[in-house]
């Protein structure tokens, strides 16, 4: 692969981690200590907001996160023709063109 | 059948299932030692990882711990699980990539030098070692309360078990025994779990009877606004509002999470996938797996304190059931009858309390507070077991490594032969089991505070190294060693200062930024990024050769060649 798509496919990545880790932060360090007590404010059920973001919600946001970016990765990969399957198959294509 | 029969009977089947795997798994070559030959699939991988990351902290304490502290509990929940966004999107794709065997090899080749490798070996076998100490102590806990035998032999016979499979199977043998491990401890974890919650609120989910409503029985009303009243009325601090300063619990939280994403233990599992995207799929699977166990903790945390509440606050002594009397022997739990009226007085005022229950205990005495049949509480002794033994074994592999590898082979003895490699290997396992199993008998503190300390270490160390050795191209050895010796140095010093030198100045009157001893990893995380970054602006950029690499680990597709 050229060295511009390399850049290329490495761009995208960085935005696409750069994105998750935004909402990872929001989540966590937001939702779940500095905004804690506001959000406590609403009640759903038994849970108070804040509290339940803390111990549980902030723990499915995170699965949630990996899983977008595994999917988001692949199709990446895919895009940029550098899905490690497909590797061993591309020279034989080169030569045939 | 009694308790302690149905205890021996699955401590015995769980035992003899760990050493028939490892017989199974023997390793024949280095590769299959240190990265279980490399082709572990994303599944079983993914498995063998959150076993080796759920220690004897995560099944014994956490919940224990959660439960005493109410809300402040949420960055053990928080801190050990969000890492894993940090390690799946920053680290695990790209160390894979890189295809060697350990960390202290990424570290070394990455920054080009024998100085910046040897560091990492001294980070990663001190980090381990804390590590592990805590793992041999619950294992210790947990025998002599169940099988009671005493404390030291409760250690020794782990010690065995983990000897036994670490060092026939190596990697392959951990990571499959590892497997087994995950299935028994999640298994242990969620049975007593859900009969609980049924019992409790009629809910089989422990998730959502965490917020629903207690049954009629238990007195009706939502459960934490229950445990919530109750905390009050005994003079506790409120469940669900937070005691310790915003502040400290976030320096805390980020110390935990960039702990987890810099454990070496936790790194050399993502070597053993056969691809990139293989690494970052088994990273997902982790998350997942862990997740099960840690959204269920703090619904337990909450079942136990109401629990424990109900069964012993303003109750007879002498009317007290069975396990309270066992554990008393332990002396994890005390009683001391102040003004003799033969009436436990459990609450807030520390001169009025006559009642002291040890945390690490709250998960293991749960069922039986819960009166739940013989064979769950014995169940929860298998799981408990499981889950200290997976992650003493990941440890100490790391150390064999660290010493075998890394020392031997990469630096002073080059010209060792593959077998000599393995032997050293085997013997360095051998050697490690023997100081972890002493420290294991003479620890202090409790099993989570002990391990809280390796993430604050492996946070101010690796976690940055790592990172800027992927992100940022320009970063050479002069920096990544700066920035390692600082981060360490100074996060170690203020723990050990805290906790051994002056424990009497252990307060958030002399802490710096009111942040504590367990938080302070973050702030050697902050320190470590700094100084490496400014080194490295005014030292020699690295050799073409190594920008190359870091050009290459960003690719996937074929690993470089081991």
């Amino acid at each position: 692969m050229s060295d511009s798509s390399a850049n290329h496919y490495w761009k995208a990545n960085i935005r696409l981690v750069l994105s998750l880790l935004s909402v990872w932060f929001f989540i966590s360090f937001g939702c779940g200590i500095l905004f804690v007590d506001a959000l406590d404010t609403i009640r759903f059920g038994g849970f108070k907001l804040g509290f339940w973001i803390a111990q549980q919600g902030s723990i499915f946001v995170f699965v949630a996160l990996i899983l977008i970016y595994i999917r988001a990765m692949d199709k990446l990969d895919s895009k940029y023709d550098l899905d490690a399957s497909k590797e061993s198959a591309n020279p034989a294509q080169g030569e045939s063109q | 059948m009694s308790v302690q029969a149905w205890t021996y009977l699955f401590v015995f089947l769980s035992f003899s299932l760990y050493i028939g795997i490892a017989i199974w798994s023997r390793a024949g070559s280095t590769k299959e030692f240190y990265v279980a030959g490399g082709g572990v699939t994303p599944l079983a991988n993914g498995m063998a990882t959150a076993a080796d990351w759920m220690s004897a902290a995560s099944f014994i304490s956490m919940a224990g711990l959660i439960s005493f502290l109410g809300r402040d509990g949420t960055f053990y929940l928080m801190g050990w699980t969000g890492g894993y966004v940090l390690l799946a999107l920053l680290l695990a794709p790209y160390l894979r990539k890189f295809g060697k065997f350990t960390v202290p090899d990424f570290i070394g080749d990455r920054y080009y030098s024998q100085t910046a490798r040897l560091i990492a070996v001294f980070c990663a076998i001190s980090v381990s070692f804390v590590y592990v100490c805590g793992q041999m102590q619950g294992a210790g806990i947990v025998f002599s309360r169940f099988l009671e035998v005493d404390f030291t032999t409760g250690v020794l016979i782990g010690m065995t078990i983990v000897f036994f499979y670490a060092v026939l199977g190596g990697m392959k043998g951990i990571t499959y025994t590892q497997v087994a491990q995950y299935c028994v401890l999640i298994f242990a974890f969620m049975v007593p779990a859900i009969f609980i919650s049924i019992m409790m609120t009629g809910q089989a989910v422990p998730q959502i009877g965490f917020g629903s409503e207690l049954t009629e029985a238990y007195g009706g009303g939502y459960l934490l606004d229950r445990l919530d009243g109750l905390s009050e009325q005994l003079g506790f601090t409120t469940y669900t509002e937070g005691q310790r300063s915003t502040q400290d619990v976030f320096f805390i939280t980020a110390a935990l999470m960039f702990g987890t994403a810099g454990l070496p233990h936790v790194i050399i599992r993502f070597f053993t996938v056969p691809s990139v995207r293989d690494a970052r799929k088994s990273a997902g699977y982790a998350l997942v797996f862990i997740a099960i166990l840690y959204t269920t903790a703090p619904a337990v945390a909450a079942f136990a304190r109401t629990n424990l509440i109900n069964t012993v606050s303003n109750a007879e002594y002498a009317s007290m059931p069975e396990w309270f009397s066992k554990w008393e022997g332990t002396g994890l739990i005390n009683f001391d009858d102040k003004n003799n009226d033969g009436i436990i007085q459990y609450v807030g005022d520390p001169q009025a309390n006559e009642l002291n229950v040890n945390r690490d205990i709250m998960v293991l005495a749960n069922p039986e507070i819960a009166e739940l049949p013989a064979w769950v509480i014995a169940l929860v002794v298998a799981g408990a077991l499981a889950a200290a033994l997976s992650t003493a074994a990941g440890l100490l592999l790391v150390i064999s490594t660290s010493v075998a590898h890394d020392m031997l082979k990469r630096t002073f003895m080059p010209n060792i032969t593959e077998k000599q490699e393995l032997a050293c290997a085997r013997g360095s396992i051998f050697v490690a089991v023997l100081i972890a199993g002493y420290y294991g008998i003479n620890a202090p503190a409790y099993v989570a505070q002990v391990v809280a300390f390796a993430f604050g270490l492996a946070a101010a160390s690796f976690f940055p190294a790592i990172v800027l050795g992927i992100f940022q191209k320009r970063m050479n050895k002069e920096g990544a060693i700066a920035g390692m010796v600082v981060g360490f140095t100074f996060t170690a010093a203020y723990i050990i200062y805290f906790k051994i030198i002056n424990p009497a100045a252990d307060s958030a009157d002399n802490w710096f930024f009111g942040i504590s001893p367990e938080g302070i990893g973050s702030l050697g995380t902050i320190a470590n990024l700094v100084v490496a970054l400014a080194v490295a602006k005014f030292t020699p950029e690295p050799p073409a050769e190594v920008q190359e690499i870091v050009e290459n680990i960003r690719l996937p597709g074929e690993a470089i060649p081991r």
